[in-house]
């Protein structure tokens, strides 16, 4: 055993495990990975059903619904960027930090009458909001964070959820940054 | 006495302390001025009593309700109970980085405890190494995060702590998961003094290891309760999120797995020093990029709770000329160490080596997955997130070659090794393997988890070969067989009880891959069936706690009509801040947790309805029990005659220090 073939085992097997783990990431990116969807994103082209994505923003006050299919617990509520909103149906204990008004990231995918969660996440803070609907809201210029803290989901989203209901195009949504004054 | 302002005073010195120790011993050591290497013992002692004085004026005023403090009164309240009074000391942003600096000033006030049998300038340069991160992180807590910052006019009580927070497990987590990260800078230390130097020996590996072992036993039992705390705290029956806090824990553990095992050849064999020097500087990068990921808003996740951006300039800062200055001088010096023995790719070094590829790659896969979803995001302002699925598709695959290799590899000869005699002295655990197989076919689902399950009685009974076969047990009288296992060094039995250890989470976590779970809402005095399992609601009462009221459901368990267990799990409303909190109960066995969590209330007051969400997790505390058995494996592998008093000295010429073991 010379230096050089040792040299040359060491370069296969290096090359063969990072070649495999590489493969490996490369079909799993092109499977495996969640997209980050707002509801004005699946009002305008709902992702296919076998699809998992992540929903965040809002949820809407008052719409939390709970009912029981045979002994099974189910919650309904609608979650909103401000532009349109999505009833989320989940089975399922919502977590400690659920709030109406407060935001939420729903994993699972949609169907036809509506988006199934799978999980349902709020962050372990009262005062968090996660990062991607912090982007949503700030986007849809319903939030500008120098102006302060988020507004509550209650004080802003009425008037554009029920358009977005009744399958209006979200364009009447207000276009300049509303100062939060909640 | 032990006011905030002495705290901060102390904290000022410290760092006065750390930046001489970071400057003056290299000084001495590069002038080969003993005197001058001499005081960076000294120094280092001196900074951990100033730290150990800052800590102390922290916890104090923590324990007195001193609200005038603004961290204390930011994350602490007066009903809140004394432990978590002082557990809350680390549990917010400040108190953490203080805790961190102080765990480092222990990491070189023992490097000048017990490093008396180094070299005085390798010693002075090491210590110097850690006086300078020292430093660093003492200044970005004195000018970012000041813990000892003062409020006009005090609050007369705290906001109180996060209520998931004020939990045993989550207490202790973060000093012994600290403990893990910080150990590593005492092996990045050592790398960056054999840089400069320009050395790397055999008597280097040897001292390098133990240090490297530490940190990774912390380390170890660290990610090990973060799990547990996550699965009895949180309530949705899992225990690892792939959550990027997480996987910042994970990442250094796969690299210091890594490192403990090439240190092993540098020790043995002088080969594989370079890649042991790279090892043990990406170790400490990791951790520290792991501090960085959770304490900026980086990868903003559920898990960071402390979590401010504007830190994060200067993090970034130290980040980069840490790790930025020490891979420079890695790039300036390794060529300048000398290449070593040579080895067969079938012999032990071949297997370690294969273990560090196999150990790299997952690394490699567990950081692109963590870091991809926030680059994404940067450059091409698309929001994604890779979870559960991503990684289990990737990392599963990778995990099974190394354990199957983990078999064959402690029992490969050093240099040159056959696999034949190898195999033929395993065929027992083979077979095992195979019945093992044969039963997880029947009852378990799933290819993979039947598979990791063979896998896993694989790795612990070739564990118990390896030291079976070198006793000679059942081949000569029992006496001789103990005799031989006397004179066994300590290590080999280390190797092996930290291999089963391995086997033994790995049979954990497919045993949990065939979880069941319930998810009801029903009215008291319900009988649920779950796994073989009847559980009866039988009551629900409101109870008061010291700072909280609970809703607290009975829970019977039966079995084949004879009672099991009965549970209490709660749900807790925490007062000060509007913030409810679920609290499991677990009946455990040993062989399969029972959980159970109770939900909302709903229905009208007359006739109400409970959520519950059962649970059935086969092995559970097995995951965790295997961290432990591999952390005790690590114990007793330092305890080894060898790591305390082996290599005194550092040989003169080519070294005789290469033993069969």
């Amino acid at each position: 055993m010379t230096r050089k073939t040792r040299r040359l085992w060491l370069v296969i097997a290096c090359v063969a495990c990072l070649g495999a783990a590489a493969a490996l990431m490369l079909k799993a990116f092109s499977s495996d990975i969640v997209f980050f969807v707002t509801p004005s994103q699946v009002a305008a082209s709902a992702p296919p059903a076998d699809r998992t994505v992540r929903l965040g923003g809002m949820v809407v006050a008052g719409s939390v619904k709970r009912e029981k299919r045979g002994e099974t617990p189910i919650a309904r509520f609608d979650v909103t960027d401000g532009q349109a909103a999505v009833t989320v149906r989940y089975e399922g204990i919502l977590p400690d930090l659920f709030r109406e008004g407060q935001s939420v990231v729903a994993v699972g995918s949609m169907h036809k009458d509506g988006f199934v969660a799978s999980e349902v996440l709020a962050k372990h803070d009262e005062t968090y909001m996660p990062k991607e609907v912090a982007e949503a809201l700030k986007k849809s210029g319903k939030w500008d964070p120098r102006f302060g803290p988020p507004p509550s989901a209650a004080s802003w989203n009425s008037m554009t959820v029920q358009d977005a209901k009744k399958g209006l195009p979200a364009s009447n949504a207000p276009a300049a940054p509303a100062p939060a004054g909640n | 006495m032990l006011s905030p302002e002495l705290g901060h005073y102390a904290l000022a010195l410290a760092c006065i302390l750390a930046a001489a120790q970071g400057i003056l011993p290299l000084i001495g050591a590069h002038r080969r001025d003993r005197r001058v290497m001499m005081l960076a013992p000294g120094l280092a002692v001196g900074q951990l009593l100033a730290l150990l004085t800052a800590f102390l004026c922290l916890v104090y005023a923590a324990v007195t309700d001193d609200f005038s403090v603004q961290n204390i009164a930011a994350n602490s309240a007066v009903s809140k109970p004394l432990l978590y009074k002082i557990t809350g000391v680390w549990g917010n942003h400040e108190g953490s980085i203080l805790l961190w600096a102080l765990i480092l000033g222990i990491c070189g006030a023992a490097v000048a405890a017990f490093g008396r049998n180094l070299p005085s300038a390798l010693r002075a340069r090491v210590i110097a190494v850690l006086g300078a991160v020292a430093a660093g992180f003492e200044l970005f807590c004195l000018t970012t995060s000041d813990p000892f910052a003062r409020v006009w006019p005090a609050p007369m009580d705290g906001q109180g702590m996060n209520p998931l927070l004020q939990d045993p497990g989550l207490a202790f987590h973060p000093p012994i998961l600290y403990t893990g990260y910080v150990g590593f800078a005492v092996p990045f230390a050592f790398a960056i003094a054999a840089l400069i130097e320009g050395r790397v020996d055999a008597a280097w590996g040897r001292w390098v290891r133990p240090w490297a072992v530490a940190a990774w036993c912390f380390l170890t039992c660290g990610i090990a309760l973060g799990s547990w705390w996550s699965y009895y705290v949180l309530g949705w029956g899992g225990y690892w999120f792939w959550d990027p806090v997480e996987n910042a824990s994970l990442i250094p553990w796969l690299t210091g797995t890594a490192l403990i095992h090439s240190a092993i050849v540098v020790e043995k064999r002088e080969s594989l020093k370079i890649w042991t020097v790279l090892l043990a500087i990406a170790t400490f990068s990791f951790s520290l990029s792991g501090t960085f990921l959770v304490r900026s808003g980086i990868l903003n996740s559920v898990h960071a709770f402390a979590n401010d951006p504007a830190r994060g300039i200067f993090i970034l800062g130290l980040l980069a000329v840490v790790i930025g200055g020490s891979l420079a001088l890695f790039a300036y010096r390794a060529p300048t160490l000398t290449a070593g023995g040579l080895f067969a790719p079938i012999s032990r070094e071949g297997a370690l080596v294969l273990n560090n590829i196999l150990l790299c790659s997952l690394c490699a896969v567990v950081l692109t997955g963590t870091m991809y979803p926030p680059f994404m995001s940067l450059l091409f302002d698309r929001t994604i997130s890779v979870g559960k699925p991503f990684f289990d598709a990737t990392t599963i695959p990778l995990a099974i070659p190394l354990f199957i290799f983990m078999g064959f590899g402690p029992m490969l000869p050093w240099k040159r090794a056959q696999l034949w005699p190898v195999l033929q002295r395993l065929w027992i655990a083979a077979i095992l393997a195979a019945v093992a197989f044969a039963v997880a076919t029947f009852g378990m689902s799933g290819i993979l988890p039947i598979l990791c399950s063979a896998l896993a009685v694989w790795v612990i009974a070739a564990s118990v070969l390896d030291i079976t076969e070198r006793v000679r047990l059942f081949r000569m009288p029992l006496s001789g067989s103990l005799q031989r296992a006397r004179m066994l060094p300590r290590s080999i039995f280390g190797t092996a009880i930290a291999h089963a250890g391995v086997g033994v989470t790995i049979l954990g976590l497919a045993a949990m891959s065939q979880a069941q779970h319930k998810i009801v809402e029903v009215p008291v005095g319900t009988t649920e069936h779950l796994a073989g399992y009847d559980w009866t609601l039988t009551n629900v009462t409101q109870e008061p706690g010291p700072n909280y009221s609970a809703m607290v459901a009975t829970l019977e368990v039966r079995h084949n009509g004879k009672i099991v267990t009965i549970m209490h799990p709660s749900k807790r409303s925490f007062n000060s801040q509007n913030q409810t909190t679920t609290e499991v109960s677990i009946h455990t066995n040993l062989l399969a947790d029972l959980y159970g969590v109770l939900g909302d209330k709903h229905g009208t007051d007359a006739a109400p309805t409970y959520v519950l969400r059962l649970h059935y997790n086969p092995l559970a505390p097995w995951m965790w029990l295997g961290a432990l058995i591999m952390a005790i494996g690590g114990v007793l592998s330092l305890s080894d005659r060898r790591m305390r008093v082996g290599a005194p000295r550092r040989a003169k010429s080519s070294p005789n220090t290469v033993t069969a073991a």
